[in-house]
């Protein structure tokens, strides 16, 4: 198995069951596993919603460590349309052409810095520095205030099930509370500002609320982004036929990204509270407890996808669940696209080769499904084309 | 060549042209409102979503299986929609009449 192989630990229990229920914290999850009843639950928001206690629906789950909504995430239809039409629009800017040329220009000058000859710690020197330099584009904020973003290092926002979880979240709310203060008394033409000046439904957007849009912007991005750059980097390494395809065949790249987010599933799953006594794959569910949506396994469905567990870079049909699905779709897919694409330009034009020099698994854990969805450490070496 | 016209839903009519490539592609290319095409065109995002206009089914076919499940879960759907991004575009097009379903 080559290093950079992402196994699907799912295959067995979602071929034979479909579902399977997980411990997290007292409060256990049922995992839906196949592709037709993920899109399904994902759909049916009255049954299954995002709106509960704050945190809730991330598994595992943030009730202890937070009490800001985050939104439009954590909000149920018909309430959440106007929420997401207010920051669609916002969170579209990366087809824009400046916002391109901006986002090509960190990337060009992070992929040329690091082609000197040294390695490189993908993790920590790479990706976290690009997720964050591109977040500066996204918000529409000073360059400079990625240099803070890039201290708190990668594993700032989630929990992780020890004590200090708390104090590592507050890092970010305590920034985020700062800003909005600043946002407050100076406006700019930053997020902070505009969502401060917004209207939702005829009502202008408070404090709260905007912190909560923030949090889903900045917790939402990172891990996930920070993984798909990583992920994408390892393939590439251990696969130079495939970074010599793209470079051959750039009209293939658009798909090539569309099947990282497929096969690499950077956002493992995502939790919904049961709201009547229902049934998932013949199993009840009851009123109160939570179910999953389990984007990982059902990118590897294989009564959907043809060699689900082979990166095949012009898949032609792809209905991953990557980027969620239905009215809660990733909020972030505009530019974590641009994001992929930019990357997978830069590297065919200045790399000819990656050499992968060391790597050690992320490996999430739930139960008896052990799933990599990173790289807790990634050393390459960039050799110029 | 074959010349589609997409009705907007501010009732705006754009009729193109083009010999090749997806319909999505061609609605994206020229701003169709209403058509975002964001996985680039490979059956996963169901933002291209249209009404065919009934007398033109023939023309474009039928759903395929994967694309019937996807718009069997968007709001809009109805008995002549596609995804227009699994429409090729032909000849046979010509004169192909399509609906944004917003």
């Amino acid at each position: 198995m080559k290093k950079s192989t992402m196994a699907d630990p799912f295959a067995q229990v979602r071929k034979e069951k479909g579902f399977a229920t997980v411990s997290d914290q007292d409060d256990p999850v049922t995992m839906m596993l196949r592709l037709k009843d993920v899109r399904k639950c994902a759909h049916n928001a009255k049954t299954f919603s995002s709106e509960d206690i704050p945190g809730r629906i991330v598994v595992p789950s943030e009730v202890n460590i937070r009490t800001t909504r985050q939104i439009p995430f954590e909000v149920d239809p018909p309430k959440h349309k106007g929420f997401r039409g207010l920051l669609d629009p916002w969170f579209k800017r990366p087809l824009e052409n400046e916002y391109k040329q901006k986002l090509h220009s960190i990337v060009d000058k992070l992929v040329t810095e690091n082609l000197a000859g040294n390695s490189v710690e993908v993790i920590n020197e790479f990706s976290l520095v690009l997720q964050s330099r591109a977040l500066t584009l996204l918000l529409n904020t000073p360059f400079e205030d990625s240099i803070q973003w890039i201290s708190w290092g990668t594993h700032v926002f989630r929990s992780e099930g020890d004590a200090l979880d708390g104090d590592k979240a507050q890092v970010l709310y305590d920034y985020l509370d700062e800003k909005l203060d600043q946002a407050l008394a100076n406006p700019t033409d930053d997020l902070f500002s505009v969502l401060l000046g917004a209207e939702v439904d005829g009502k202008k957007m408070s404090k709260e609320e905007a912190k909560g849009v923030l949090i889903l912007t900045f917790a939402g991005g990172r891990d996930t982004v920070i993984n798909a750059v990583s992920n994408s980097i390892a393939y590439l390494a251990d696969h130079p036929e495939s970074l010599k395809r793209l470079r051959d065949e750039p009209e293939i790249r658009g798909k090539a990204i569309e099947e990282f987010i497929r096969y690499f599933s950077p956002l493992t799953h995502m939790g919904r509270v049961v709201k009547e006594d229902t049934q998932v794959c013949e199993h009840a569910a009851k009123a109160d407890s939570r179910i999953s949506l389990c984007w990982a396994s059902a990118n590897r469905d294989e009564t959907v996808f043809e060699n689900p567990n082979e990166i095949v870079l012009d898949r032609k049909m792809n209905p991953h669940v990557g980027f969620g699905f239905s009215h809660h779709n990733c909020l972030g897919a505009t530019h974590a696209r641009q994001i992929l694409s930019t990357l997978i330009d830069v590297l065919c034009d200045k790399v000819g080769s990656i050499d992968l020099l060391e790597t050690e698994d992320n490996i999430e854990e739930w139960d008896d499904f052990h799933r990599k969805v990173g790289y807790e450490k990634l050393v390459v070496k960039f050799n110029p084309k | 060549m074959a010349k589609i016209t997409f009705i907007t839903t501010d009732d705006e009519n754009i009729t193109l042209e083009a010999d090749s490539g997806s319909v999505m592609a061609l609605a994206v290319e020229n701003g169709v409102q209403g058509i975002d095409g964001d996985c680039g065109g490979v059956c996963s995002c169901a933002t291209c979503h249209v009404h065919v206009k009934p007398e033109h089914m023939s023309k474009t076919g039928d759903a395929s299986e994967i694309e019937q499940d996807m718009l069997e879960l968007d709001d809009n759907v109805n008995e002549f929609s596609r995804l227009c991004c699994q429409i090729e575009i032909t000849e046979d097009l010509d004169g192909l009449e399509l609906t944004v379903a917003g």
